[in-house]
C-alpha cells in the first residue's frame, strides 16, 4: 500500500478529486451570488443576510474546511507532480510539437493555474479577509455590509477587468481539467465520452460567463 | 518522381557522456519514393566516404512493425505523418528545400547512447516487473474456441498493437510513459489468461514506471496523437481504474 500512496497515479487522482470538489464549490458559490443581481435595498439585505449565513453556519463552515482542504491539496500535488515531471526530461527538444498534437489548455495547466493562485488571492483579500478581520460596516439590518463592499469594488475598471481575464483562464484551466479528471478517475470510458465533454463543455462556457457578468453588470449599472 | 533536396539538422552525440550538439549536412538529389531511413542512409554513405562518422540510430525491420526507429522529426516523434513509424515514412512528405531537424527521444530514462540512438531498456524492465502468466496457454487455439466476447477480443489485440517503441514518452510533455504501460496491462487484464496476476501486475508496473523517472499522466493526448499504432487514451483510463482497482482489493 505505501507504493499505492507514493505512486503518481495516485496523487493524480487526489489533485483531480480536489478539482472536481472546487468545481462543486464555483457552482455554489456562483448560485449565491446571483444575488447580486437583485437591485436596490432589498439586494444589500438578501445579500448580506446571506453572507451573515455562510460565515456562521455549522455546515458550511465543515464546508469550507472541505474548500480549502481541497484547494491547498490541489496547489501543493500538481506542484509536485509538475516539477516531478519537468525533471524527466532534462534536455528539451530544440523543435517542439506545440499544439499539433494537444490543446494549447493542456499544455498550459500549470500556468494556468499559477494566474488564477494570483487571482484567488487578490479575491480573497478583497472580500473573504474583508469579511473575517476587516472592519466592514453595517447595513440598516445589523448585518456586515458585504454588498457595498462589493459594489465598490467592482465600479473600479482595472478590478473589473482583472476578474474578466481571470474568468478567461478559468474556462480553459476547466475545460482541460474536467476532462481530465473523469479521465483520471477512470470513469471517461467509451459509452460516456461523449456525453462528459458535453457536460464539461456546457459548465466551462456558463461558470465563468456568469461570474464575468456580475462585475460588468455591477459597473454598467454605475456609469 | 522528383528530386529532392534537404537541410538536415542532426543531434550528433559521440557518447553518453558527451555533451552533444546539433550538425547541419546537406543532402541532394533524393528520391522521393525513399523513405526516411533510407535518406539516412544515403547521407550516412556520403558520410563514409569522406571518412565521417556515420549518424547512428536504431532500425530493424523496416516494415513498420518492431518499432526500433526512434527519432524526433521537426519535434514530432517518428514525423508528421499520422500512424507511422519512421522507417514508413517517406520523402513524398517533405517539399524541396526544407529544413529537418532531427532529435532522439528525450526522456531521463531514455538516456542518448550516440547520436539518435536512446537506451530504452526501461521499457524492458517495467515488462519484467509485470512477470510471468501462470496459465498454460499451450498452443494456439482453434478460431472462437475461447469464450470471450468480439468486443474484448477486439479491445486486448489494439492494447496489443504497442510496439514499444516509446513515441509516447518522447511526445509527451511530462514523459510519461502511460500508454505504454496502459497498453500493456490492459492487454492481458482484459482476456482470461491474465486473470491469475491480474493484480500483481498492474501494481508492479506502474511503480516500476514510477522508480525508473518516467512523468505523470497530465490527459494531454499528445501520446495518442502521436502513437504509430494509435493506441487509444481509453488504454490510460484502464490503467488508473485497474490500478485503483487492485490496491483497494489487496
Amino acid at each position: 500500500m505505501k507504493t499505492y500512496f507514493t505512486s503518481t497515479i495516485f496523487r493524480k487522482t487526489i489533485a483531480s478529486l480536489s478539482g472536481v470538489f472546487l468545481v462543486l464549490f464555483l457552482l455554489g458559490h456562483l448560485l449565491g451570488n446571483l444575488q447580486l443581481f437583485i437591485s436596490g435595498e432589498a439586494g444589500q439585505k438578501q445579500f448580506n443576510e446571506y453572507a451573515f449565513f455562510m460565515t456562521t453556519n455549522p455546515v458550511v463552515k465543515i464546508l469550507s474546511l472541505v474548500t480549502y482542504t481541497s484547494i491547498i491539496l490541489h496547489i501543493a500535488l500538481t506542484f509536485y507532480l509538475t516539477i516531478q515531471s519537468k525533471n524527466a526530461r532534462p534536455v528539451k527538444y530544440a523543435v517542439s510539437s506545440g499544439t499539433s498534437n494537444s490543446s494549447w489548455a493542456s499544455n498550459n495547466m500549470a500556468v494556468l493555474g499559477t494566474f488564477l493562485l494570483i487571482f484567488l488571492v487578490i479575491h480573497l483579500k478583497s472580500f473573504w479577509y474583508e469579511m473575517h478581520f476587516g472592519s466592514v460596516e453595517m447595513d440598516l439590518w445589523g448585518n456586515k455590509d458585504l454588498h457595498s463592499v462589493t459594489v465598490t469594488a467592482f465600479h473600479e475598471l482595472w478590478y473589473v477587468l482583472i476578474y474578466l481575464v481571470s474568468m478567461i483562464a478559468l474556462g480553459f484551466h476547466l475545460k482541460h481539467g474536467l476532462e481530465s479528471a473523469f479521465q483520471t478517475l477512470g470513469v471517461r470510458t467509451r459509452k460516456y465520452s461523449s456525453a462528459i465533454t458535453n457536460l464539461t463543455t456546457g459548465l466551462v462556457l456558463l461558470i465563468p460567463i456568469i461570474f464575468a457578468s456580475i462585475p460588468i453588470f455591477i459597473y454598467i449599472k454605475n456609469i | 518522381m522528383e528530386n529532392l533536396n534537404l537541410k538536415l539538422k542532426i543531434w550528433r552525440q559521440s557518447s553518453p557522456n558527451d555533451k552533444g550538439a546539433f550538425v547541419s549536412y546537406d543532402v541532394s538529389g533524393l528520391n522521393t519514393h525513399m523513405s526516411f531511413l533510407e535518406m539516412l542512409d544515403v547521407l550516412n554513405e556520403k558520410l563514409v566516404v569522406t571518412g565521417d562518422d556515420p549518424v547512428a540510430f536504431d532500425h530493424d525491420c523496416r516494415e513498420g512493425i518492431c518499432g526500433m526507429c526512434s527519432m524526433v522529426i521537426n519535434g514530432k516523434p517518428h514525423g508528421p505523418q499520422k500512424g507511422t513509424t519512421t522507417c514508413q515514412l517517406h520523402m513524398r512528405h517533405f517539399k524541396d528545400g526544407d529544413t529537418v531537424t532531427i532529435e532522439p527521444w528525450r526522456a531521463k530514462p531514455f538516456p542518448v547512447l550516440k547520436d539518435l540512438i536512446v537506451d530504452r531498456s526501461s521499457f524492458d524492465r517495467i515488462i519484467q516487473s509485470g512477470g510471468y502468466i501462470s496459465v498454460n496457454t499451450g498452443s494456439a487455439p482453434d478460431g472462437n474456441s475461447l469464450p470471450i466476447s468480439k468486443e474484448i477480443a477486439e479491445d486486448a489485440f489494439d492494447a496489443a498493437a504497442c510496439i514499444g517503441c516509446g513515441a509516447c514518452v518522447a511526445a509527451c510533455k511530462n514523459a510519461s510513459a502511460s500508454l505504454f504501460v496502459s497498453a500493456k496491462v490492459s492487454q492481458l487484464s482484459l482476456l482470461p489468461q491474465g486473470q491469475p496476476e491480474r493484480e500483481e501486475r498492474v501494481k508492479n508496473m506502474v511503480s516500476k514506471m514510477d522508480e525508473e523517472g518516467f512523468g505523470h499522466c497530465t490527459n494531454t493526448g499528445a501520446c495518442e496523437a502521436e502513437c504509430p499504432k494509435e493506441i487509444s487514451l481509453e488504454y490510460i483510463r484502464k490503467l488508473n481504474w485497474e490500478y485503483h482497482r487492485s490496491n483497494i482489493k489487496g
